[in-house]
């Protein structure tokens, strides 16, 4: 610096001032005005992890409570082998058939020719409406054969490959053709391409999609039920209700919780820790989809459509069948269904709310504040994922039961577990929309001269809101259709479409009484499930959103 | 008067530290430069500037008053300054014209001033339409437009033209340059491109080290860099060793003349030779006379209106650049003779280079 004596305007004050003459990590432990800690969002994420986690707590105190001797003679079964074994051989077989059935219709639909394609895509993704002992009551109702292990197998992939589609249908639509072209570019052929390149890119998403299967698979009762298939659920409600013991029952569903967790761990290890980067202002290209040739066409169209069928059209048509061939004996059913209706909406929806709400704030602590400890806060949630629903509603009849007497069997605790279950599906949804209301815009709101409030209110607000429905429409209809923790919890006098539907199905009174609360529960959902897909159609679509949907659902 | 002054600031993320008790002093209505290499800290300055951040110590004052200091703080959105990012920052559920009047009060947002500024940047009709039916360089100049509309006192643009290609950067800086001098803000701009810095600006500062290295006009900068740094950072620049005298220095490339009031020490220099101070011949195989050295060609870049040669001179590690005229015969291999013209600048050589 020596040498020249530049005319320079203006030269650096020779000393900083007063208090910069500490080290820069003392200077910052003195300074008052360190980046803040969001004490408020971080608080209230803790509360609701804990509330989340608690079910597992209440059934570890109940088994422990009830001591060795209690547990061991159901524990200490071969039938907890059998159970085991049954469990695992239909998880294999049916994730392995939904990975290969949901990627093959996704890359179909979405990146070939194929005619049609919108209208299959939605046909394709409306199975999830239709709940699995619907499916399955339907299949046996009609099939008598349709039963033990291959017929489980067969109602759980027609009811679950749409949790691989859906997600893997917009990892499709977000993939960057460029990196296609350059493996094109470099040698590869369309089939090597399609392995390496475009199922690769997507993995994640497979993955997370095939995990979701799984939990959802070891978690459901009522088709097991029906299917006279022996699982954890159904051996978890035989303790329950045959036998009358609650403690044997949680002994059980400790096995199914340390299985969803060990799904939910093996799914963490596989995971690829790269993630697909794309500079973020840079266009991407529209994609060119794959023409089919006319050899190829016809099996490929013959393969979608019977697949709609097999999953839509064929549990449609039955529902349909039931109803009108059993007009009398529906009429003690027409009774009670429009109550069935109104406690049905009214539960679902105020377990919306509630997981909605919740989600918020541990999504902003996820998204805005990327410290170790608040990503360690939103990953804990996911093993929320892996409690089944049955533990839920167990854990909250016990807590009910023993200590807060006036809870058992009120509308609050079934509402509460609908909370605790779906409050994964509403958080994916929230944080998809977290990512897009960066916090870069609120600052643009702040410079404009608004205050915190009111550019949370005009700026934050409006770009949460589709997430926000989106969540609500989620956990809506999956409340809608859940009948495991709701046979647990349901308030008495009340019934749900679900619980009066299983009254009618399982004792065999009348397939025709039962048909219309099927019909009710799928058109209930069938709404916010529509709203549902045009929420992750736009956000893939459009404004770069295909990359945080795949964050999301990954 | 809506000068800033930023004195000792101090900020650093975790254990990196990124400003280092930095010192800038922005005059009413000029238009200032930070330039800097990426991850120098321009952008935290700025984001101070604005009260998006806080610096862990140090003052800033906008205006007269004080904006930041260690027990006061005033929020953004009563700073009165416009800010531009990278990005733009366009609110993504609002339509343009509604972007433009997010910051202006109620009664003013149909007055016609949002008409009246879609018109400034040259989008005028647009304002039905949604940021993500604008090409990148509309985006800008709507984010443009959206801080301008309050009549803010002070500008801030951080590398608001990086993401776009360089025809349309020109265009663009050119146009909104234009604006912003009508409009007499207080411009704070801040960029890693050198000839955007130097094209645009009153004054210039060069981030370096966290702290700002050298803050004065962009002739004086190019022409007076303060150290070898510096120079390097500006321009095209060879820095060649040499031996200080009173007045001149002496280089391989013979005698040079120092520049007025260069003086430093007798003994080892840095000389800074811009490659337009260096001509070449044809070697016809004489030995060279005195204040000429011989090289051969290494590289020929050619530019259409001038050229630029390597020319490899013994010491492999630092070939010479040399600008000669875009019709200039010199090819790669050629052997030629290496003199050089004008006042340069030298500095006393580091004990350690």
């Amino acid at each position: 610096m020596a040498g020249v004596e530049a005319p320079a305007l203006y030269r650096p004050a020779g000393r900083p001032a007063g208090d910069a003459v500490w080290p820069a990590p003392l200077r910052k432990l003195l300074s008052r005005r360190g980046r803040r800690v969001p004490w408020l969002l971080a608080s209230l994420t803790v509360l609701i992890v804990a509330g989340l986690l608690s079910p597992l707590a209440l059934v570890v105190v109940q088994a422990v409570q009830a001591g060795w001797s209690q547990l061991w003679p159901v524990l200490g079964r071969a039938f907890v082998v059998t159970l085991l074994w049954n469990t695992v051989r239909l998880a294999l077989l049916v994730t392995a058939a939904c990975a290969v059935i949901g990627t093959g219709a996704a890359w179909l639909t979405e990146r070939t020719t194929l005619p049609g394609r919108r209208v299959w895509t939605v046909l394709l993704i409306v199975p999830l409406v239709v709940p699995d002992f619907v499916l399955s009551w339907a299949w046996s109702s009609v099939f008598p054969s349709v039963q033990g292990y291959f017929g489980a197998a067969l109602v759980m992939v027609l009811h679950l490959y749409p949790l691989v589609y859906l997600p893997m249908t917009a990892a499709f639509r977000a993939a960057d053709p460029g990196q296609e072209e350059a493996a094109r570019s470099l040698g590869l052929s369309r089939t090597a391409v399609w392995l390496r390149i475009s199922v690769r890119q997507a993995r994640a998403v497979l993955l997370g999609g095939c995990l979701l299967v799984c939990l959802s698979l070891v978690a459901y009762y009522g088709a097991f039920e029906d299917l006279h298939y022996q699982t954890f659920t159904t051996a978890i409600f035989g303790e329950l209700q045959t036998q009358f013991n609650p403690a044997g029952a949680s002994a059980l569903s400790l096995v199914l919780v340390v299985l969803s967790v060990l799904v939910l761990g093996g799914e963490t290890a596989f995971r690829e820790r790269g993630r697909l980067q794309r500079p973020g202002s840079m266009a991407q290209r529209a994609q060119q989809p794959v023409p089919l040739s006319r050899r190829t066409r016809l099996p490929a169209l013959a393969g979608i459509a019977l697949l709609a069928g097999l999953a839509l059209g064929f549990p449609v048509a039955i529902v349909c069948y039931w109803m009108a061939a059993g007009v009398s004996a529906a009429l003690p059913a027409a009774v009670s269904l429009g109550s069935a209706v109104g406690s049905t909406a009214l539960y679902s929806a105020l377990g919306a709310l509630a997981s909605t709400l919740l989600a918020l704030p541990v999504a902003l602590l996820a998204a805005r504040h990327q410290r170790r400890w608040s990503r360690a806060m939103e990953r804990s949630t996911f093993i929320t994922q892996a409690i089944p629903g049955v533990v839920i509603g167990l854990a909250l009849v016990f807590l009910a039961s023993r200590y807060l007497g006036f809870l058992y069997q009120s509308p609050e605790l079934l509402v509460a577990s609908y909370t605790m279950m779906f409050f994964p599906l509403g958080l994916v949804a929230v944080t998809a929309s977290v990512l897009r209301a960066s916090p870069r815009l609120e600052e643009a709101g702040r410079a404009l001269g608004r205050g915190p409030w009111a550019v949370r209110l005009t700026v934050t607000l409006p770009l949460l809101a589709p997430g926000l429905a989106a969540a609500f429409c989620f956990v809506f209809l999956s409340a809608a259709t859940e009948l495991t923790a709701t046979l647990l919890l349901v308030p008495t006098g009340v019934q749900t479409l679900a619980t009066q539907f299983w009254a009618y199905a399982e004792q065999g009174v009348s397939f025709g009484a039962a048909a219309p609360y099927a019909a009710a529960m799928i058109v209930m959902s069938a709404v916010p499930a529509y709203l549902l897909g045009q929420f992750f159609d736009r956000r893939s679509g459009r404004e770069a959103g295909g990359a945080s949907v795949m964050e999301a659902i990954s | 008067m809506s000068a800033i002054t930023c004195t000792g600031i101090f900020k650093s993320y975790g254990s990196t530290s990124v400003l280092n008790g930095l010192d800038l002093e922005v005059p009413d209505g000029a238009v200032v430069t930070v330039l800097g290499e990426s991850g120098s800290g321009k952008t935290t300055l700025l984001r101070m500037i604005a009260g998006f951040d806080r610096p862990d110590a140090g003052t800033i004052v906008i205006d007269g008053q004080v904006a930041d200091s260690g027990d006061r703080f005033v929020p953004p959105e009563r700073r009165r300054i416009g800010y531009v990012a990278q990005e733009g920052n366009l609110f993504p559920h609002l339509t343009i014209a509604k972007n433009i009047g997010f910051g202006l009060p109620r009664r003013e947002r149909g007055s016609g001033r949002v008409d009246e500024l879609l018109e400034l940047v040259g989008l005028a009709g647009m304002g039905k339409r949604y940021p993500h039916q604008l090409s990148g360089g509309q985006q800008q100049r709507v984010a443009l437009a959206r801080a301008l509309a309050p009549r803010p006192s002070v500008v801030l643009l951080d590398e608001p033209f990086s993401s776009l290609d360089a025809g349309l950067r020109a265009s663009l800086r050119f146009d909104v340059m234009r604006i912003l001098r009508q409009q007499r803000a207080t411009t704070v701009f801040v960029t890693h491109d050198q000839q955007e810095a130097l094209s645009v600006a009153d004054l210039a500062g060069i981030v370096h080290g966290g702290r700002i290295g050298q803050f004065a006009s962009p002739e004086t900068l190019y022409t007076r860099p303060a150290d070898p740094a510096i120079a390097r950072f500006l321009g095209e620049a060879n820095i060649v060793l040499g031996t200080a005298s009173v007045g001149a220095v002496e280089t391989a490339l013979g005698q040079l003349v120092l520049a007025d009031g260069n003086s430093l020490p007798a003994g080892p220099a840095e000389v800074l030779i811009r490659p337009e101070q260096i001509s070449l011949q044809p070697h016809d195989g004489r030995p060279c006379s005195p204040g000429q050295a011989s090289g051969q060609v290494l590289h020929r870049e050619y530019y259409g209106h001038d050229c630029v040669v390597l020319v490899g001179t013994g010491d492999d590690a630092h070939p010479l650049r040399v600008r000669c005229p875009g019709g200039s015969s010199v090819q790669a291999g050629d052997l030629v003779l290496i003199s050089a013209a004008g006042d340069v600048l030298a500095w006393q050589a580091m004990a350690n280079n």
